[in-house]
C-alpha cells in the first residue's frame, strides 16, 4: 500500500479520531489517504490555528494531538505552536510534508528545513528518508510525545516517499535504546522526603502543569490532605488540587495571591512537583523562598536543579510517586497540630490580601466582574481556554477550577492567538462539555479566521471577547514602568466583533451592562453553534496583585 | 513500598544540604549517538543554546556501524556542566554521555603542522619532530609538513617551539578519548 495509507492505519491505531491541518503541494498524498481514511479531518484556515488546535485537543484530554501542513510556509506557520507545545508539555504530532527528495536542499517551491528550524523547540523529530520507515517513525512519534515528559514530535515526510508502496505490516513496536524515561522514583528519596514534610513547620506544595499531565490530580489531592498542607498551583497547574478548598492558597507568582507568594516567601520547606520554577514564579531567584529546603519531583531530570538547586532531588512520574510518598507519610504519623502557627499566619494573609477589585459604581463592566460573571452563568462547569494578555490572568484568578484539564492556556511561550483554535481542538474532543475562550481583542485578531472552522466544523465554542480595546498587559507595563509613554497598544480600529461573527456564519452579541451580563452570557452559552460576545470592559483596568519583573514576592504591589 | 518499614523519626531541614556543584575544572565529554543524519546538529545546537563554548569536537564511528561517538572537550569553569549533560540526555538519539574524569582518561589528538622552512630552520624543525615524536609527512623547497599525536598539552608545546620557525598553518583533530581500563566508556 501506498506509504500514506499506512499513515492513516497508524493514526488509527494510536487511537486518533480527529487531525487539524490544511492540505497543500507537498501532503497532497496525504490528504489522498485521509479522503477515506476513517479520521476526521478539520479543515482550519491557518497552520498556527491547526496547530494551537491540536494543543487543544491534547490539553482537554491527554490523548496526543495531530496538525497536518505541507511544506514551506504550512510547515513554518506551525513553528509557534511547536514551540508552544514545548514549553508547555503538551503531546503532539506535527506531520508535515516535504518537497522530493530530488528537490531537497535546492531551495525548491516550498521548501523550507523545518527539522533544522524547529531542532531547539521540539522534543524530537524525524526526517523520513527512506518510504518503508514510515510506519515506525509514526508510532516512535506519538510513543515520544506521550510518555515521560510530553512534547511535540514533527515527522517531516517527503513527497515522493509518501506516495511510494511499501509492504505494510501492522507494528507498533518501539525501539528507542535512547529513550526511557525514569517513572518510579528513587525508594530512599521518596522516603528522605516524606520525613523532611514531616519535619517542616512551614511548609508549602508547589505543583504544576507536571501533575495536570501526570493524570495525577487526586493523587496529590490525597497527598496534601494527608495532612493539613498548605498548597499552591502554578498557572499550568490550576485545576489539580480544587479550587476553593481549605488549604489552596491560590495560585502563584507574578499575578498569583499575595498568600501564596507570601507563603513561598516564608515557607522553611517546599516541595514542588511537576514545576519548573519559571521566572514568573520565582521573581528575583537571589531572594526567591529564602528559606526553604527544596524538594524537586519531576519527570525530567533536566529540571531539577535548573533554576533552584534541589536538597531532594525524587526523578519520577508524579503518578507513581505521590502514593508512595503518601504511604510514607502517613506511616510517619505526624502531629498535625505543628503547623497551627504557620495556619495562622496564612489565615492572617488570606483575610488582609484577598483577591479583590474596585468594582464599578454604575453599569460599566470591570474584566475582573466579567470573569465572576462567567463563572456563575456556567456553574463552573466548563472548559475555559484562553488568549494572553490581562484576560488570562484574571481569568485565572475568578474563574475557580476544580478539576482538571478545565483550564487551557499558553503559559510558557506566552502565544496571544492561542484561545480561539484551543477551544476548536478541546470543543472537536469534548463536544458534550461547555467550551469557553476568553479573548483578548488583541489576542482574539491572531487567529479569528478559525470563527470559520468552527462554523464548518459545527464546534460550537462560545468566545467571550474582554474588550478593552488596547493590548492591555503591554499598556499596564508602559503604565506602571514606562512613564505611560502609550506606545503601539491603543486598537483604534478593532472590528465590529458581532458583525464578523455573523460575516462568519456565527452568532455575535454584544454587552455593555453589569446588570444583564450574567443573563446575557447564559443566553450566550444556550445559543447553538458558535458565538462571539462582545464584553465591552474598562479600558484601563490593571491586573493585580503583581510582582514587578525581576523583584521579589514580598515586593507584590497592588 | 520498600523492604524496611518506615520509621518514625523525622528529619531535621537543617541537616538538609545540597549536593555540591562540579565546576572548575576542563571536561572531556564523550557521546554515544546513534548514526543518524541531523544527530550531530542537535548536540552542537544544544550547547550552543545553552551558552557553552566547545572547544574541540571530534566525530567518528565506531566498532559498531549503527552508531557513531562525538567527543567533545569544553571549559567547565564557567558554568557547571551538570545542566548540559541533563539537557544531552533528553535527546532521543543520544545512548551515552561519560563526563570523562582526567586521570582515568587517555586522551588523544592528531595535529599537522606545516611550517616554513629552508636548509637551515629544516634540521632545526626535524630535532623538534624527533623530540615530540613527530613524523614528517610532507617535504618542499620552502616548507616542511609535520604530524604530531599527543594530548593537547603536547601538541601546544610542540607548536610554542615550532612557531618562531615560522608556522604557516597548524589543522588539529580535537581529542578522542577512551576511559581507562577494561571498562568501556
Amino acid at each position: 500500500m501506498r506509504a500514506v495509507d499506512a499513515v492513516m492505519e497508524c493514526l488509527k491505531a494510536e487511537g486518533v479520531e480527529a487531525v487539524f491541518g490544511i492540505p497543500g503541494g507537498a501532503n497532497l498524498p496525504t490528504y489522498d489517504a485521509l479522503y477515506d481514511g476513517g479520521i476526521r479531518h478539520v479543515l482550519c484556515r491557518h497552520e498556527a490555528g491547526a496547530g494551537h488546535a491540536a494543543e487543544g485537543y491534547a490539553k482537554a484530554t491527554g490523548r496526543v494531538g495531530v496538525a497536518l501542513a505541507t511544506s514551506g510556509p504550512g510547515a513554518t506557520n506551525l513553528v509557534t505552536p511547536i514551540a508552544d507545545a514545548m514549553l508547555d508539555s503538551v503531546p503532539t504530532v506535527f506531520i508535515t510534508g516535504q518537497v522530493r527528495t530530488d528537490l531537497l536542499g535546492t531551495d525548491g517551491f516550498q521548501e523550507a528545513d523545518i527539522t533544522g528550524m524547529t531542532m531547539p523547540v521540539v522534543k524530537h523529530s524525524i526526517m523520513i528518508q527512506d518510504p518503508r520507515e514510515i510506519p515506525k517513525a509514526i508510532h516512535e512519534a506519538f510513543h515520544i510525545a506521550r510518555t515521560g515528559r510530553p512534547g511535540p514530535v514533527l515527522v517531516d515526510i517527503p513527497q515522493d516517499l509518501s506516495r511510494a508502496d511499501i509492504a505494510y505490516e501492522p507494528d507498533d513496536r518501539i525501539a528507542l535504546p535512547g529513550y526511557k524515561p525514569t517513572t518510579e522514583g528513587n525508594v530512599k528519596q521518596i522516603r528522605l522526603a516524606a520525613k523532611a514534610m514531616a519535619n517542616a513547620r512551614r511548609p508549602v506544595i508547589y505543583a504544576g502543569g507536571g501533575v495536570v499531565n501526570a493524570g495525577a490530580a487526586a493523587e496529590l489531592t490525597e497527598l496534601c490532605t494527608a495532612d493539613r498542607f498548605p498548597v499552591t498551583l502554578t498557572l499550568m497547574g490550576l485545576g489539580a488540587f480544587p479550587a476553593p478548598h481549605d488549604q489552596w492558597l491560590g495560585w502563584l507568582g507574578m499575578h498569583g495571591t499575595r498568600t501564596a507568594n507570601y507563603a513561598m516567601d516564608e515557607a522553611d520547606l517546599i516541595v514542588a512537583i511537576g514545576a519548573r520554577f519559571d521566572d514568573r514564579v520565582t521573581g528575583k531567584l537571589s531572594e526567591f523562598a529564602p528559606h526553604a529546603k527544596f524538594i524537586h519531583i519531576d519527570i525530567d531530570p533536566a529540571e531539577i536543579s535548573k533554576n533552584v538547586p534541589a536538597h531532594i532531588p525524587i526523578v519520577g512520574d508524579a503518578k507513581r510517586v505521590l502514593p508512595k510518598l503518601m504511604r510514607e507519610y502517613r506511616a510517619l504519623e505526624t502531629d498535625s497540630s505543628r503547623l497551627d502557627a504557620w495556619w495562622e499566619r496564612i489565615r492572617g494573609w488570606q483575610e488582609r490580601h484577598p483577591l479583590a477589585y474596585e468594582d464599578s459604581a454604575d453599569s460599566e463592566i470591570k474584566p475582573q466582574y466579567m470573569i465572576e460573571a462567567l463563572y456563575e452563568a456556567t456553574g463552573g462547569d466548563a472548559i475555559i481556554t484562553s488568549d494572553v494578555g490581562q484576560h488570562q490572568m484574571w481569568a485565572a484568578q475568578y474563574f475557580h477550577f476544580a478539576r482538571p484539564r478545565r483550564w487551557i492556556n499558553s503559559g510558557g511561550l506566552g502565544t496571544m492567538g492561542f484561545g480561539l483554535p484551543s477551544a476548536l481542538g478541546a470543543q472537536v474532543a469534548c463536544p458534550d462539555q461547555t467550551v469557553v475562550c476568553v479573548a483578548g481583542d488583541g489576542s482574539l485578531q491572531m487567529n479569528s479566521q478559525e470563527l470559520a472552522t468552527c462554523v464548518q466544523e459545527d464546534v460550537p465554542v462560545k468566545v467571550f471577547l474582554m474588550n478593552n480595546g488596547y493590548l492591555g498587559m503591554v499598556r499596564q507595563w508602559q503604565e506602571l514602568f514606562w512613564n505611560r509613554r502609550y506606545s503601539g497598544v491603543d486598537m483604534k480600529m478593532t472590528p465590529d466583533w458581532v458583525k464578523l461573527a455573523e460575516a462568519y456564519g456565527a452568532t455575535g452579541i454584544r454587552a455593555s451592562q453589569k446588570e444583564t451580563l450574567v443573563d446575557t452570557m447564559k443566553r450566550a452559552l444556550e445559543t447553538p453553534g458558535p458565538v462571539v460576545l462582545d464584553v465591552h470592559v474598562t479600558k484601563e483596568e490593571n491586573t493585580y496583585p503583581m510582582i514587578p519583573a525581576g523583584q521579589a514576592a514580598r515586593d507584590m504591589v497592588g | 513500598m520498600g523492604e524496611e518499614p518506615a520509621t518514625q523519626d523525622v528529619l531535621s531541614l537543617s541537616d538538609l544540604e545540597l549536593p555540591g556543584v562540579q565546576a572548575g575544572r576542563r571536561h572531556i565529554v564523550s557521546i554515544l549517538v546513534e548514526n543518524k543524519p541531523g544527530v550531530l546538529a542537535r548536540v552542537a545546537g544544544l550547547f550552543a543554546r545553552r551558552g557553552f563554548n566547545i572547544e574541540t569536537l571530534a566525530v567518528g564511528p565506531t566498532d559498531d556501524p549503527t552508531t557513531s561517538r562525538i567527543t567533545l572537550t569544553l571549559d567547565g569553569a564557567r558554568h557547571p556542566i551538570d545542566q548540559v549533560t541533563k539537557q544531552l540526555h533528553k535527546l532521543i538519539n543520544v545512548l551515552k554521555i561519560r563526563d570523562l574524569e582526567p586521570e582515568e582518561t587517555v586522551a588523544r589528538e592528531l595535529a599537522l603542522f606545516k611550517v616554513s622552512t629552508d636548509e637551515d630552520t629544516r634540521a632545526q624543525l626535524l630535532e623538534f619532530a624527533d623530540i615530540f615524536r613527530g613524523r614528517v609527512i610532507d617535504v618542499s623547497k620552502r616548507s616542511t609538513t609535520v604530524e604530531l599525536t599527543g594530548t593537547d598539552d603536547k601538541i601546544e608545546a610542540f607548536e610554542r617551539m615550532v612557531r618562531p620557525l615560522g608556522l604557516i598553518e597548524m589543522v588539529r583533530t580535537g581529542e578522542i578519548a577512551v576511559a581507562r581500563g577494561r571498562a568501556a566508556t
